[in-house]
């Protein structure tokens, strides 16, 4: 391989489409990235940037998010690509889809999101016990284990 | 009415190429990609279409409306953009306007005026001197001036740069955002505009091999790579277009049959992997 072919590749694995969306009747400004070089799929990208943005408060109950065909244009992206990241958004029960009007995000969307969240760190927590019983390890080194991972990621 | 563009059971028969029983509908408000290798039927199809070539059996609808029957009205709500350019090289674009002024009934004159300006093309300006680019821009402002509905593209992005290429896609967008209008675009390869076409169709030596939407279409495929060692004859039955070379495989699988390939790299393909393994698959025999 050439040092030019080299060259263009890095410049291909740098572009990154960075698009804030701008909702005109509600005015959020919601920032979605999609990632070329990422193994996952567009529309679950969409999904799970919405999702946080609908859990750390960006997006609030009854915002619209923006028209399926206005983000699709601006992230120039599929319409069917974002019509799927919506659905199943809708499916899972975290916004509703109003016949002509628009997606609005639900009240319990982000208690969904934190159930799920709580689930994942359940689950998470449990493969460490597992290992933990494995090698040995007593109980309370596993709890100094935890206070001092968190301490560190706090100073991080 | 909701598909812009029906294709049932199309067949062309030439001395030496059968276009066979195509069939395919675009709904409104959609892009579709119109893929397959060089000398597959594209152009053939969309020739067809445009009734610039007699169907030997078949049916074709725009807007719900025979494209025979109807050939005029037909035309006046289709914009076509083709790889070289269907205008006279010593026309100013104020000589084009003027010509197509007299062909399409519902044509816009100031439409026509704005877009030159918001593509930057000087109306004094001849056919002939405008770069690849630029006429590509020409054959887009004369297809908007007569408020079509369909938009019919045969290779457009073929000798363009990607500046031009990621204007066309803008371009693009903006013509279905309002959900009324649907693009149909031909081409064999540019990876950016596999992104924002909704459904594809593929075709092959004359043949449709699929058409669908086009997350479907790349998500039933992975490209699998391993060691030729341990290569069964179960695994070369079930991979297409398998390459073997000194130090490994590579080819395309389906997804139903990733359970074969446990052990082995399997990853996520672009449109390219498709038709080219495909295409290597027809070659192998």
């Amino acid at each position: 391989m050439t040092i030019k072919e080299i060259k263009v590749i890095t410049v291909y694995v740098t572009v990154i489409t960075v698009i804030t969306v701008i909702t005109p009747e509600s005015e959020v400004n919601m920032k979605i990235i999609i990632s070329n070089l990422s193994d996952a799929p567009i529309y679950e990208q969409i999904k799970d940037q919405i999702k946080s943005a609908i859990l750390n408060g960006e997006l609030n109950e009854n915002e619209l998010l923006p028209s399926l065909r206005q983000l699709s244009r601006e992230l120039k992206i599929s319409v069917l690509t974002t019509t799927r990241a919506y659905t199943e958004l809708e499916q899972e029960g975290f916004v509703k889809n109003v016949h002509g009007k628009g997606c609005y995000v639900l009240s319990r969307g982000s208690e969904l999101i934190r159930e799920q969240i709580i689930r994942d760190v359940e689950s998470n927590l449990s493969l460490a016990i597992k290992s933990v019983r494995k090698a040995n390890i007593s109980d309370d080194e596993l709890r100094k284990m935890l206070e001092v991972l968190m301490e560190v990621f706090d100073i991080e | 009415m909701n598909d812009l563009l029906e294709v049932e059971g199309l067949t062309k028969q030439f001395d030496d190429f059968l276009l066979n029983n195509l069939s395919f509908t675009l709904p409104k408000g959609f892009i579709m990609g119109f893929i397959g290798p060089n000398g597959s039927g594209k152009t053939t199809t969309i020739k067809l279409i445009l009734n610039m070539l007699n169907r030997t059996s078949g049916k074709i609808k725009v807007l719900g409306l025979d494209n025979v029957d109807n050939e005029v009205l037909v035309k006046e709500n289709i914009g076509g953009v083709f790889d070289s350019n269907y205008l006279l090289d010593n026309w100013t674009l104020i000589d084009v306007e003027i010509a197509l002024g007299m062909l399409y009934k519902n044509w816009d004159k100031n439409k026509y005026m704005s877009m030159l300006n918001k593509f930057k093309l000087y109306p004094k300006k001849q056919v002939k001197e405008l770069s690849k680019g630029m006429q590509m821009k020409l054959m887009l402002a004369c297809a908007f001036s007569h408020d079509t509905k369909l938009l019919i593209l045969d290779e457009p992005t073929s000798g363009l740069d990607p500046i031009a290429r990621d204007e066309l896609l803008d371009i693009l967008s903006e013509y279905i955002s309002d959900g009324e209008r649907s693009v149909f675009f031909s081409t064999h390869i540019t990876q950016d505009l596999y992104k924002i076409a909704d459904y594809i169709t593929y075709i092959n030596n004359g043949k449709l091999i699929y058409t669908g939407t086009k997350d479907d279409f790349i998500n039933n495929y992975r490209i699998v790579k391993g060691d030729i060692k341990t290569l069964t004859q179960e695994q070369i039955d079930h991979i297409i277009g398998l390459r073997r070379y000194s130090s490994g495989y590579e080819g395309l699988i389906e997804k139903g049959h990733l359970r074969l390939f446990k052990n082995e790299l399997c990853e996520n393909v672009v449109l390219d992997d498709i038709l080219v393994f495909q295409s290597r698959e027809v070659c192998n025999g």
